[in-house]
C-alpha cells in the first residue's frame, strides 16, 4: 500500500519483499523478491549488495504495473 | 460421515510460534487446537486429519508447501477441506486461501476457509474458495467457528447459498440475479440518505485500485534516494511506541550521519515474523550500510537524512493507503526522487 500511494505521488519506489503476490495483488509496481520474510534483504554483505543494485537498477526501469523481478543466485 | 481435513498454521496446530515459522507441511491426526472447537459444532462431518504448515515457509515456498500439502491432503480422501480461521493474519490466511483454491481445482472438492475482510488472502481466493468472515483477531474465534461450521454443512450438503451477509460468508464477486424489494432508484436515495447520515453502504464491493507506474529515475547518481519501511524498524527501546500490529500511525527517524542501523541502536517490533535475525544485524531489514557504501562510490547520489517507518502487519488498508499518502508528501516535499521501500 505503501509503494503504491508514494508510486501515486509521483516519485518511482522499489518494494522488495518475499512476499511478492501479496505486493502484486495490493498494486504495488516495482518489486524485488527479497529471499526471506525475516531478513529480506539477505544475511549478509554481499547478498544485501546484489539485492539493492536489484532494486536500484528497477528504480531505472520502465515498468508495466505490478512487475516482479528476481534476484540472481550468485 | 463427510471426510474433512482441516488446514492450520504453525502456531494454531500448537508446533510453536514464530520460531517454528519454517515448519514444513505436517499432518496430525484428526482435529486439533481450534479444529476440536470446530469438531464439536459439525453435524454430519468429521476432521479426519489436521494439515499444517509454518507461515514462513509457505510465503517463501508457496510452490513446494502446496505440491506437499496437495498430496498429504489427496491421501485422506476428503470430502471437504476447511482452512482456518485465519482472522486477521494476512501469511496465514494467504496460505489458507492458496490452498484452498489449489485443492477445489485439483481434487474437485468443495473448500471453505475463514478470515477477516481485509486479509489478503480474500483477494489471493480471487471468489474461487467461499470465505466465511471473521474478526480481525483471535477474540472473534467463538463466533468464527459456528460460522464456519454451518457454511461446511452446506457445502457438503451442496446447499445454494444466501447472500453474504445473510450467511456470513464474504462477497465472492459474482452478481446473482434476485428480485428486489424497491427500484434501483429508491435503493441509490436510501443509501444517499443513509450516507447523509453518517453511514456509508454499498451494494457492490470495492477491489484494490492500480497506478501507473511513475516514469524510473532519469539519473540516480545525482538523485536524492529515501528510505523507508514497513518491517518495524525503530530506535532501540521503541521510544515513540510503534505498535508491534495494526499501527494506527507512520515514524520518521533522523539518520545523522549514520552510514549504518546499528544492532545496539536500532531494533524490529513487528509482531508478525521472528525478529532475531533483524535484530543481529538491522541492515537485513532497512539496508542503510549498503546505500551508504553506493551512495560512497557515486551510485547513487544522496541519500535522504530521514527514514519513515511503520509495521505492515494487520493494517487496515484505509490506514495504510492514509500512511502512503502523508509520506509520499513529505517526500515530495523533500525533493526525493526514489524510494526503496522494505516489507517483509
Amino acid at each position: 500500500m505503501l509503494a503504491k500511494e508514494i508510486e501515486r505521488a509521483g516519485v518511482p519506489t522499489v518494494f522488495v519483499t518475499s512476499l511478492p503476490t501479496i505486493a502484486t495483488m495490493v498494486g504495488a509496481n516495482r518489486i524485488v523478491r527479497g529471499p526471506a520474510i525475516t531478513h529480506p534483504f539477505g544475511l549478509d554483505e554481499t547478498e544485501r549488495r546484489r539485492i539493492v543494485e536489484r532494486a536500484l537498477e528497477m528504480l531505472e526501469t520502465e515498468v508495466e504495473p505490478t512487475t516482479v523481478w528476481e534476484v540472481d543466485p550468485s | 460421515m463427510v471426510r474433512a481435513v482441516h488446514y492450520l498454521n504453525q502456531f494454531f496446530a500448537g508446533l510453536g510460534g514464530e520460531e517454528a515459522a519454517e515448519t514444513p507441511p505436517t499432518r496430525l491426526e484428526g482435529p486439533v487446537g481450534p479444529g476440536r472447537g470446530l469438531a464439536a459444532e459439525l453435524e454430519g462431518i468429521e476432521i479426519v486429519a489436521t494439515l499444517a504448515c509454518g507461515d514462513d515457509y509457505f510465503g517463501e515456498r508457496e510452490e513446494d508447501a502446496l505440491a506437499r500439502l496437495l498430496e498429504l491432503l489427496e491421501r485422506e480422501r476428503p470430502d471437504l477441506l476447511v482452512a482456518g480461521p485465519a482472522f486477521g493474519s494476512g501469511r496465514y490466511g494467504f496460505a489458507c486461501a492458496r490452498f484452498a483454491r489449489l485443492a477445489t481445482e485439483q481434487l474437485g472438492i468443495p473448500v471453505l476457509a475463514a478470515m477477516h475482510e481485509e486479509n489478503p488472502g480474500v483477494a489471493a481466493a480471487e471468489g474461487k474458495v467461499l470465505i466465511a468472515a471473521t474478526a480481525v483477531n483471535v477474540a472473534g474465534m467463538r463466533e468464527a467457528l459456528p460460522r464456519m461450521a454451518r457454511l461446511a454443512e452446506a457445502l457438503a450438503a451442496g446447499r445454494e447459498l444466501g447472500p453474504p451477509a445473510e450467511e456470513g460468508y464474504l462477497p465472492r464477486g459474482f452478481r446473482r440475479n434476485r428480485r428486489a424489494e424497491a427500484s434501483g432508484a429508491e435503493r441509490a436515495l436510501d443509501l444517499l440518505l443513509d450516507k447523509l447520515g453518517g453511514e456509508t453502504r454499498s451494494e457492490v464491493a470495492g477491489g484494490f485500485d492500480g497506478v501507473e507506474p511513475p516514469p524510473p529515475v532519469a539519473d540516480l547518481s545525482t538523485a536524492l534516494l529515501a528510505l523507508v519501511t514497513e518491517a518495524g524498524c525503530v530506535p532501540q527501546g521503541n521510544p515513540d511506541r510503534l505498535p508491534t500490529i495494526r499501527a494506527q500511525r507512520w515514524l520518521r527517524y533522523e539518520l545523522g550521519s549514520a552510514q549504518t542501523l546499528a544492532p545496539d541502536r536500532y531494533e524490529s517490533v513487528h509482531g508478525g515474523f521472528d525478529v532475531t535475525l533483524a535484530n543481529e544485524d538491522p541492515n537485513r531489514l532497512v539496508p542503510l550500510d549498503t546505500v551508504s557504501a553506493l551512495a560512497a562510490e557515486g551510485r547513487i547520489g544522496r541519500i535522504h537524512d530521514v527514514f519513515y517507518t511503520t509495521t505492515g502487519n494487520g493494517t487496515p488498508v484505509a490506514a495504510a493507503t492514509s500512511f502512503g499518502q502523508e509520506i509520499a508528501a513529505e517526500l515530495r516535499d523533500a525533493g526525493v526522487q526514489a524510494v526503496l521501500l522494505s516489507g517483509t
